[in-house]
């Protein structure tokens, strides 16, 4: 309960500056009409690709930008220390922002499947559409414990610079701006090895034919457990960055 | 009963110690004082007696148990730093917040009538003025129906009216049992609720006392004048300052120290006799233990 207070609070103070709201919606948006409309438009399968692309970016950038930079400003509020105070462990104050940051993520993607679904020959079956809700909410993980994993470890200014020179090579790296097979050759050879190729690969084989590697999916359940173990450690060691 | 405590409580930040084997004592039902200038330690005890820091060594207690368990922070109230409140958000959202975070809460009405937020409910705090933060912060203290709170220089900037307001409003709740460990940097909001006072500085506690002797030991003046001759032993001398041909002597007794200069016939010119602001009396207090 106390958890859905938390997400209540912080969501109220998100939406209190409705342009952040439509800032995180933008880009995915934005890259879907730039993109993926133009020319994807008469060929199903490409689109139904590249609408998975565009999902999995969405989920990275949201999740990196919300989490690195929203933690380490909360940190840098005074406001933390104070509710530090109030008689409740952790957990809640966590899973708050676990749950804000979910509903964060479904604003940024719907407009991404509606430009898909209205805009493009992307189709998918129900079921495989329930599914890929699902692989959704799997492969956020990973791109949630890296934001995680910044905020809480860098200061504000550091955050934010690190997230912004992330976010750029992993989406062109991961091979989200290209069909499957399709990226320039080293990013071929790379991305199955970056969190967002072993993500992309795992979207893509939801909604296609496409046939993922061992490699690539293992080398996401590796990003995962690492981010969430920098994550923990960064979490425990922090107590503020405050002298008195 | 004791409600909070400290026992060789220490805290380092890298190589800086901020607090240095602490040792106090908060009896249940105490109003105390917790006086010092910027960087003695202040928050950096409060924040290991609330909870939001480890100790490097020592240990800290609150109502009997460690202050980082939740279960110990449920009759503690804290005032956040009004700089620091959300400012998209309204006052009663900030309230329900930490409203439900305790067991029996406060009813909503009756906190913000208590500290005079009411017509305040739906202004967003971020467009508070500094007085109506500084309540807010305050008001947010009590909002769990503690039995101790931690009051971080609750009253600074206020207007005068405001002001005995919440003295007012604090003394009632120390009149009914609760217990109150103020923090601040001046002498005078202390003077006006506490009886005893702990003067902390350089992270290590200087005085446990009255407010009366903590009076005398830092209502310090500094006396400057300029002479040509070396001055004789003076009595209560605390320090003495050179600067160019000026010199700056403090001392606890201006009166005492100017009538004794007269005294001994010695030559002098420009007197000037100031009150210290409290940071020079602890570097004057401080550098003259050295």
């Amino acid at each position: 309960m106390l958890a859905l207070t938390h997400a209540r609070f912080q969501l109220l103070e998100v939406f209190r500056i409705p342009i952040a709201v439509i800032g995180s919606a933008f880009w995915p948006a934005a890259s879907m009409l730039a993109f993926v409309v133009p020319f994807t438009r008469h060929d199903p399968v490409a689109a139904t690709y590249a609408t998975a692309s565009m999902i999995t970016f969405a989920v990275m950038s949201t999740n990196l930008f919300q989490y690195g930079i929203g933690v380490s400003e909360d940190r840098a509020q005074p406001w933390d220390p104070y509710v530090r105070t109030l008689p409740a462990g952790a957990a809640p104050r966590f899973t708050g922002r676990l749950l804000s940051g979910l509903v964060m993520m479904a604003i940024a993607l719907a407009p991404v499947v509606l430009i898909a679904a209205l805009f493009t020959e992307a189709s998918i079956a129900p079921l495989t559409f329930l599914l890929a809700i699902l692989v959704t909410a799997v492969i956020s993980v990973p791109f949630i414990l890296m934001g995680l994993a910044i905020g809480y470890w860098l200061p504000q200014k550091a955050a934010i610079v690190v997230a912004q020179v992330l976010f750029l090579p992993l989406a062109f790296g991961g091979g989200l701006m290209a069909p499957p097979g399709g990226a320039p050759k080293f990013v071929e050879v790379i991305a199955p090895y970056l969190p967002t190729g072993g993500a992309v690969r795992l979207m893509w084989a939801t909604v296609g034919e496409y046939r993922p590697d061992l490699d690539s999916a293992l080398s996401l359940v590796g990003w995962t457990v690492l981010f969430g173990l920098i994550a923990l450690w960064a979490y425990r060691r922090d107590e503020g960055r405050r002298f008195g | 009963m004791i409600h909070a405590s400290a026992e060789r409580l220490t805290r380092r930040y890298g190589d800086t110690l901020a607090l240095d084997e602490v040792d106090l004592e908060v009896r249940a039902g105490e109003l105390v004082g917790l006086l010092g200038p910027n960087g003695a330690g202040k928050s950096t005890l409060v924040s290991l007696l609330t909870g939001t820091r480890r100790p490097t060594s020592g240990r800290a207690l609150l109502c009997g148990g460690d202050p980082r368990d939740p279960a110990s922070r449920r009759r503690l109230g804290v005032t956040p730093q009004e700089t620091g409140l959300p400012a998209g958000l309204r006052v009663g959202e900030v309230v329900d917040f930490v409203r439900a975070h305790f067991p029996d809460p406060l009813p909503r009405n009756v906190l913000l009538d208590r500290f005079g937020l009411t017509d305040l409910i739906r202004r967003q705090t971020g467009g508070l003025s500094g007085g109506q933060k500084r309540r807010l912060a305050v008001a947010l203290a009590f909002a769990g129906r503690p039995e101790i709170v931690f009051l971080d220089e609750p009253t600074t900037g206020l207007d005068v009216e405001a002001r005995r307001s919440l003295w007012a409003g604090v003394r009632e709740f120390h009149a009914e049992g609760g217990t109150v460990v103020l923090t601040s940097h001046y002498l005078e909001e202390i003077e006006a609720l506490a009886r005893r006072v702990v003067v902390l500085a350089q992270g290590r506690v200087l005085a446990d006392d009255s407010v009366e002797s903590v009076r005398g030991l830092v209502g310090m003046r500094r006396v400057s004048l300029t002479s040509d001759v070396p001055l004789p032993d003076l009595e209560n001398l605390v320090r003495t300052e050179l600067a160019g041909n000026r010199r700056h002597l403090y001392t606890p007794d201006a009166d005492q120290l100017v009538r004794d200069l007269v005294a001994k016939d010695v030559t002098f010119h420009d007197l000037e006799v100031r009150p210290t602001s409290l940071e020079e009396a602890f570097l004057a207090l401080t550098a003259g233990r050295d």
